[in-house]
């Protein structure tokens, strides 16, 4: 394997980790709206309290890590995606405040105000996610110096619109997933209730989108049939995954259930780096001038560096995410400290 | 206003308000460690509330750092891609690092910072403590890391990309070839290569050795006046609410211990602050010698240079407003500025013979025939300008830095006389006139925290206009670097955008700010208060002091 595809199933990696664990943060926000009363909604922000920063990380690490490995995907994509960019930064400015704010006064208006932007913040971000995967594996406009030659509404379109969606479903699953882990009594008999929804939503989009994919993207149809044995794999696994969510959750296992959760999340971003890989960003209609893990990248100088650098890091970053995930298992507690 | 005037803005503003919060939790970092090794050491109950209010105080402020933290990280694509293509190789890796080894190491344990308290124990919780402080530490290292080698690039060199397929032939970077089909190279290009701009689709810098990108000529310096700067920065919000406290007789005993750890950071602080600034200004010297003669408005080469106190700086024009030079009305001392750029102090008189170059002799003669190799002498005096940053912002910006380091350690050094003299605690002392002057020494230290402020944003500005026309100095040009992308519309949108953001955020932070400090700390010292997992702890042994509990 070379130095160019490590990196690719680094940044890889660094993207699922963000799904994973902020992906329920997004999800607790875009049901926040949906809970009725101060004790309620506390019990949501305080669920995610200690870690929605930490899980946040994943993102701005995923950025800096295609920043030194891929510099010419970071340049296309940030700047292609100037304006949606910009709404997803505006979303999380607005989600990170309101959950810091909102329980700092106890007026009525304050508190209320900061739900919403906590809620909207959170779908927006969700949304803006999918639709930015979306238009990755579509593919966008770009000349032979990789600029994107596109507007706005170019990324809007069918297909990656229904990708915001999917994934804002998936995270509302996920979060609402977590929720049941971290709360009990009646709160929690609620979520277990909401799940009868969650879940169903999630699982008609997603295989609505895998199995429409192939026979919407082009370029995609021809790699499905070329990889068909791992994509099958990994598809297959994301699958039972998925469907095993219901089934421990019915059983009252929501440990189980998160972590069948995390795995559907996990195997969905391998279904997708097997199907692109070695492209980052397709280019279309020109798909000679696609950014691939190799006219992408940086040096192999740099790649081999910072490989070291992430060898050390990484180990140490998930030693002690770990541990503060230990320290602060078990239900919330609202206490002086709790937002 | 077209897109590289409002991208500019832009970058400055966000960056800017982001700075606001870092120094602060940074310096607030430091007193934090400071005040919970003095709990865990004396098992004092008034050190434990001392750390828990402060904690809160530095939640608060993160959590504004961190939300604008963010859009910085992403800027650089979105509103510089140029730049991103063109240093990617070599500016990304600091980035990545400080992702890895700094935000998760802050953010992690800031959980256990902040809604540990019934969780863990003191140790644990120290440990936690410490780092965060350390990982707020790191941030500052690897981002000025990333600024420095902006300033003064090393340990790299420029290529040109090729792409060459299987039959061996080498084609233009841009030509569009079937993934696959070819190999990307590299070929380095000599050392005093010019970037035109018609390179920039194909030219990259590559690093060629890690550690001297890192250690560039200017990171230490840099890295040591902002990292000081930050601690004073923190140490003011510290000195300036317990002076509110003090003030309003409130919180007493909590007031006087962290007004004392205040103003001994403060006036340490301050202390090296002169020293490392002096590094810095003699760096500046050194590796940048267009913004050293700006910022001190020099004119004319000479020896015996002057430096400036305080005054102002024109532009000096011609008919049709095309600027030819500066002038300059300021309170000089003579040959200082020699004698601190010759870094000599031990013979002044040999010293203040070291010569200054004024900005009618820079860039030079060669820097710029290189540039423009057919231009008259004539021609290059016109040219000239075009390499100056704005002289008349940098020495201001510059100035205020320096005026303001003098006040705060005047502040800080009466404080600590008065502190010893126990005048501090006694604010209606009067020398028998109305004026009551420890009430007033008082409401200056309130008002203080705006100092370390005001000069982190205008050392900022200093050093940052000062570096114009350059974003990568000396070899790619502001105006250069742009995203071709991005349209002046969408630019001027996202910046009215972050306006009106920031505005309601700095709104909705001094309002609770206010509201937290008008809370303020418990004061309990009976001990009643701790967190379970800790009362055992505080009653085991450790040097008890007065106010600790008795049971
Ligand atoms: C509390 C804040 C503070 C104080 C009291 C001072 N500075 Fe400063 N200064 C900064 C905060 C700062 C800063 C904001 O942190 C900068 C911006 C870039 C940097 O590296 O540090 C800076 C930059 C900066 C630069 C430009 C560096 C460059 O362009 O790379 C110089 C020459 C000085 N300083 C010199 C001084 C002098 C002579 C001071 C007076 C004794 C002084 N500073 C006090
Ligand atoms: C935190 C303190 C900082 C402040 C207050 C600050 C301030 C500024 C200002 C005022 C400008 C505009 C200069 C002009 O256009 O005339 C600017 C530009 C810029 N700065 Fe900084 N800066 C800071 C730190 C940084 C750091 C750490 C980096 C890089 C890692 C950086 C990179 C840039 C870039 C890319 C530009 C845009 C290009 C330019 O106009 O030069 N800045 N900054
Ligand atoms: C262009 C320059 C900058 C970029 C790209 C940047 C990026 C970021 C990001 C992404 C965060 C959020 C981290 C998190 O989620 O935990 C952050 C926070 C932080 N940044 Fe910056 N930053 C810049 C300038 C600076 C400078 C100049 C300093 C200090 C000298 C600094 C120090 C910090 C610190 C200490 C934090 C932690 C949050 C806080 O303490 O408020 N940053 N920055």
């Amino acid at each position: 394997m070379d130095l160019n595809t490590i990196w690719f199933i680094l940044v890889g990696v660094l993207f699922t980790g963000y799904a994973m664990l902020d992906g329920f943060d997004l999800g607790v926000g875009s049901l926040h709206l949906f809970t009725k009363g101060d004790k309620e909604r506390r019990t949501l922000l305080n669920a995610i309290g200690p870690v929605w920063d930490g899980n946040e990380v994943w993102l701005v690490t995923g950025g800096g890590a295609l920043f030194a490995a891929f510099p010419e995907v970071y340049a296309t994509v940030f700047s292609g995606f100037y304006d949606a960019f910009m709404l997803l930064l505006f979303a999380l400015i607005f989600r990170a405040v309101a959950i810091e704010f909102r329980s700092k006064q106890p007026m009525r208006w304050w508190r209320n105000m900061w739900d919403i932007g906590f809620a909207l913040g959170s779908v927006l971000a969700a949304i803006l996610i999918g639709v930015a995967m979306g238009n990755i594996v579509w593919g966008i406009p770009l000349d032979h110096n990789h600029e994107y030659t596109g507007n706005f509404l170019t990324l809007l379109h069918p297909y990656s619109l229904f990708l915001g969606v999917t994934t804002l479903a998936l995270f509302a699953m996920h979060g609402n997933i977590y929720l049941i882990m971290k709360t009990e009594g009646e709160l929690q008999a609620k979520l277990r209730r909401w799940v009868k929804f969650t879940i169903p939503a999630f699982i008609i989009c997603f295989l609505l989108f895998g199995i429409s994919t192939p026979w919407v993207c082009p370029h995609i149809h021809d790699v499905a049939l070329d990889r068909f044995v791992p994509l099958g794999i990994t598809f297959t696994i994301a699958l039972l995954c998925v469907f095993n969510i219901p089934r421990e959750v019915h059983k009252g296992r929501e440990f189980r259930a998160f972590l069948s959760s995390c795995g559907a999340m996990l195997f969905l971003m391998a279904t997708f780096a097997i199907s692109v890989y070695p492209n980052m960003v397709f280019s279309t209609p020109y798909i000679q001038n696609s950014l691939n893990i190799y006219n992408g990248s940086s040096t192999d100088k740099t790649l081999g560096f910072m490989l070291i650098v992430a060898i050390i890091g990484v180990p140490i970053v998930i030693t002690y995410t770990a541990c503060v995930y230990y320290i602060f298992r078990g239900k919330v507690e609202l206490t002086d400290e709790s937002y | 206003m077209d897109v590289e005037i409002l991208s500019r803005i832009q970058f400055a503003f966000t960056v800017a308000f982001h700075f606001l919060f870092p120094p602060m939790t940074i310096g607030l970092g430091l007193n934090l460690v400071i005040m919970s090794a003095l709990w865990l050491k004396t098992r004092d109950p008034l050190y434990h509330n001392m750390a828990r209010f402060w904690t809160k105080v530095f939640g608060l402020i993160f959590a504004i750092g961190v939300a604008t933290g963010i859009v910085m990280e992403f800027e650089f694509g979105t509103n510089w891609a140029t730049y991103s293509r063109f240093v990617g190789d070599v500016f990304g890796s600091p980035l990545a690092i400080e992702g890895i080894y700094a935000f998760f190491l802050e953010s992690g344990f800031l959980a256990i910072l902040l809604f540990g308290w019934n969780k863990v124990g003191p140790k644990t919780h120290f440990f936690a403590t410490c780092m965060v402080s350390l990982g707020a530490h790191f941030s500052a290292i690897w981002i000025l890391v990333a600024n420095s080698w902006m300033q003064t690039p090393a340990g790299f060199h420029l290529a040109k990309m090729v792409k060459v397929t299987s039959d061996g032939v080498q084609h233009p970077y841009s030509t569009a070839l079937e993934p696959g089909t070819f190999t990307l190279k590299e070929i380095a290009l000599p050392e005093d290569y010019i970037v035109q701009a018609g390179d920039l689709d194909s030219i990259r810098a590559v690093v060629t050795d890690f550690w001297a990108m890192c250690l560039n000529p200017s990171t230490l310096d840099r890295l040591a006046h902002t990292v000081i700067a930050c601690w004073i920065t923190g140490t003011f919000v510290v000195i300036s609410i317990s002076a509110y406290y003090l003030l309003r007789k409130r919180h007493i005993p909590f007031a006087k211990a962290s007004m004392k750890i205040g103003l001994t950071v403060a006036t340490i602080a301050l202390l090296l602050q002169l020293w490392s600034a002096d590094s810095t200004a003699r760096g500046v010297a050194d590796n940048q010698p267009v913004k050293l003669a700006a910022i001190e408005g020099l004119a004319e080469s000479t020896t015996e240079a002057p430096l400036g106190v305080a005054g102002w700086v024109t532009w000096k024009k011609d008919e049709e407003g095309n600027i030819i030079g500066i002038n300059e009305n300021a309170f000089k001392i003579k040959g200082l500025l020699s004698i601190l750029v010759s870094g000599d102090f031990t013979d002044p008189v040999a010293a203040s013979q070291t010569e200054v170059k004024g900005l009618n002799q820079l860039p030079s003669d060669e820097f710029l025939l290189k540039r423009h190799p057919d231009a008259t002498p004539e021609e290059l005096k016109k040219i000239r300008p075009e390499y100056w940053p704005n002289v008349p912002i940098v020495f201001q910006t510059y100035h205020i830095m320096i005026a303001l380091w003098g006040v705060m350690i005047g502040l800080a050094i009466l404080g600590v006389v008065l502190w010893k003299t126990g005048k501090l605690w006694d604010i209606d002392w009067t020398l028998g006139g109305k004026i009551k002057p420890v009430k007033l020494f008082l409401w200056a230290l309130v008002f203080a925290v705006l100092a370390p402020q005001i000069a982190n944003q205008a050392g900022w500005y200093t050093a940052e206009i000062g570096r114009q026309p350059w974003v990568v100095y000396n070899i790619l040009k502001t105006s250069e670097a742009l995203s071709e992308a991005v349209k002046a519309g969408q630019v001027l949108f996202s910046l009215i955008m972050f306006m009106l953001i920031y505005a309601l955020l700095f709104a909705v932070f001094i309002y609770t700010l206010n509201s937290k400090i008008q809370h303020g700390p418990s004061d309990d010292i009976s001990g009643k208060e701790l967190p379970e997992k800790w009362k055992i702890l505080s009653l085991k042994g450790g040097r008890q002091t007065t106010s600790a509990i008795k049971e």
